[in-house]
């Protein structure tokens, strides 16, 4: 496995650490070495068009933040009342539909690609998972939009919270409970998640095409910097 | 198949170790900026071309305003405890056999009664007694049995029905007892503004939950009707839609599909069956990476072949 391939590729001369924070780093460096956390090239099989989606999911991400700090900064009903504040709101939402739609398409991409291969099963489940914390995080959006949409949203939502038991403790119809909801609690676990997902694509790289083979002129072909770095690996 | 195992094996065991063939340069920042830009001109383009809807709130005042008739026999319902939310159960109130269950799994009794509501109580006489002139029909309502607020309100809401267009001034005589008065007392409080104040502040200066205010316009046919001109109900695709032509919540389609096919959309416990058949599904794919069968398909209908292309007809 690549993590053991880089086991080994701890400094020699370091000494083994003997406290909590020199164990963490040595860890966190064989695990995610700069070269994998930042890398300048990738596999010669990275060159498809599905590959955008994934970035342009963060980037969309991005202006939902950024979108998002401007109108928590004047409150949920600025919108309503200034030219300004509406364009804003509009960025927040058509930031949240480019984010859902680079996310999704990266999803049936990756799952078309069988992703999970390798040791990668970790990954694909982030994924999964920060689609899922991403569609509660919408859904809070929706409830705090203070219109009639909102309105009728809280008010024909309870019912589904309500059958499983959750809508004692998640009360769409409680704006300020909503609220925080959406401007804490869901952004920090959409961003906790995707931070993790990434750093996960990072660590195990990008999964190699299905049926690739070793007699494939792309491996027969190698770089003498990577088998150097594979040779001293060893 | 030995036929298949045999590549099977060999793209494992390439998945699972550091790719040892060509590479080409790539620049995570650059890819980065890049997107940030065509997303940033595809954001502010569709934001000063579509713009967002906002259709205003409704309030209380409103729907007295709008809709008087419906006001009043809403009210009466909520004096008289048949509306739906008077027969709701948990987390609103006690109302046996109301919870939505699957067999033995009852989920939402499992809350208790969180957010009580009395919806006579909470939505009718509570308001009126916050009233600088409070009704007299108020000391009659309290003084009197259940029985006999349950001949009253249930007189007045047949009598309602049957009036031409439900017109409360138009009701013929009765044993209606004080409850065409309250209906009337909390109709003219409506309408002056001060029943929404009353029902959201709840003796409070602050307020951030408008749970009863919400509750109350969903039990007459004025707010749903709103909602149904705009396609936001249940049977119209439900809360994947947005008012006006908007994309709105379309991730939540399969969500809002099972709504709209039997044995779902005419059960009465679909809330339940539908939540619990997405999160099944949402744990599936969750877990597709260890469900054989799910897991294989991308081998057996070649859409990789598609995406990796080039590296197919360069092997």
């Amino acid at each position: 496995m690549s993590v053991e391939g880089r086991t080994t590729e701890t400094p020699a001369d370091e000494p083994s650490a003997r406290t909590w924070t020199g164990k963490s780093r040595q860890w966190l460096l064989r695990r995610l070495p700069p070269e994998k956390l930042l890398p300048d090239d990738q596999p010669s099989y990275v060159a498809s068009w599905i590959y955008v989606f994934g970035i342009g999911a963060i980037a969309s991400f991005v202006f939902v933040i950024l979108s998002g700090i401007v109108l928590s900064l004047n409150g949920p009903l600025w919108y309503h009342v200034s030219v300004l504040g509406h364009f804003v709101n509009s960025t927040h939402l058509w930031s949240v539909e480019l984010f859902f739609i680079t996310m999704v398409i990266h999803l049936w991409g990756k799952y078309w690609m069988a992703a999970w291969r390798g040791g990668r099963a970790l990954t694909w489940i982030t994924g999964v998972v920060s689609f899922a914390v991403s569609i509660v995080a919408a859904f809070t959006g929706y409830l705090l939009q203070t219109n009639f949409d909102s309105q009728w949203i809280a008010f024909q939502a309870k019912d589904a919270l309500n059958a499983v038991g959750i809508g004692a403790w998640f009360n769409v119809a409680d704006l300020g409970q909503i609220f925080m909801w959406h401007i804490t609690l869901m952004p920090l676990a959409v961003a906790a998640v995707v931070v993790l997902h990434v750093i996960l694509v990072r660590m195990h790289g990008v999964v190699p095409p299905l049926d690739a083979a070793e007699s494939d002129a792309q491996l027969r072909s190698t770089t003498p910097s990577l088998i150097d770095t594979e040779g001293d690996a060893r | 198949m030995s036929g298949r195992s045999t590549p099977r094996r060999n793209d494992d065991a390439l998945a699972h170790r550091p790719w040892r063939g060509t590479l080409r340069e790539y620049d995570l920042f650059k890819e980065l900026t890049v997107g940030v830009v065509v997303v940033g001109v595809l954001v502010l383009g569709l934001s000063a071309v579509f713009g967002s809807p906002d259709d205003r709130s409704i309030t209380l005042r409103s729907w007295a305003t709008s809709a008087p008739a419906d006001f009043v026999a809403t009210a009466t319902a909520e004096l008289g405890g048949t509306s739906d939310l008077a027969s709701y159960g948990p987390p609103y109130n006690r109302t046996p056999d109301a919870t939505q269950t699957i067999g033995a799994i009852d989920l939402q009794s499992l809350s208790g009664v969180r957010i009580p509501i009395d919806t006579a109580k909470d939505f009718v006489i509570g308001p009126l007694t916050t009233l600088p002139a409070r009704p007299a029909a108020l000391s009659v309502w309290s003084a009197s049995t259940d029985k006999q607020r349950t001949a009253w309100t249930t007189a007045y809401s047949d009598a309602l029905s049957k009036a031409p267009k439900n017109d409360p001034t138009r009701v013929g005589k009765g044993a209606y007892g004080p409850v065409p008065a309250l209906t009337t007392a909390l109709l003219n409080m409506a309408r002056t503004g001060a029943l929404d104040g009353v029902l959201s502040t709840k003796n409070s200066f602050f307020n951030l939950d408008y749970s009863r205010s919400i509750l109350f316009l969903g039990d007459g046919t004025y707010f749903s009707g709103l909602a149904s001109s705009l396609h936001l109900t249940g049977d119209q695709w439900g809360v994947m839609n947005e008012t006006g032509n908007y994309p709105g919540q379309s991730w939540l389609w399969l969500f809002s599909f099972w709504y709209q096919v039997e044995p779902f959309k005419s059960a009465p416990n679909a809330d339940l069956l539908v939540v619990s058949l997405m999160l099944l599904l949402t744990l599936a794919l969750t877990l597709v990476p260890f469900i054989p069968g799910l897991r294989s398909l991308p081998r057996w209908i070649p859409v990789h072949r598609l995406i990796w292309r080039d590296y197919y007809r360069r092997r």
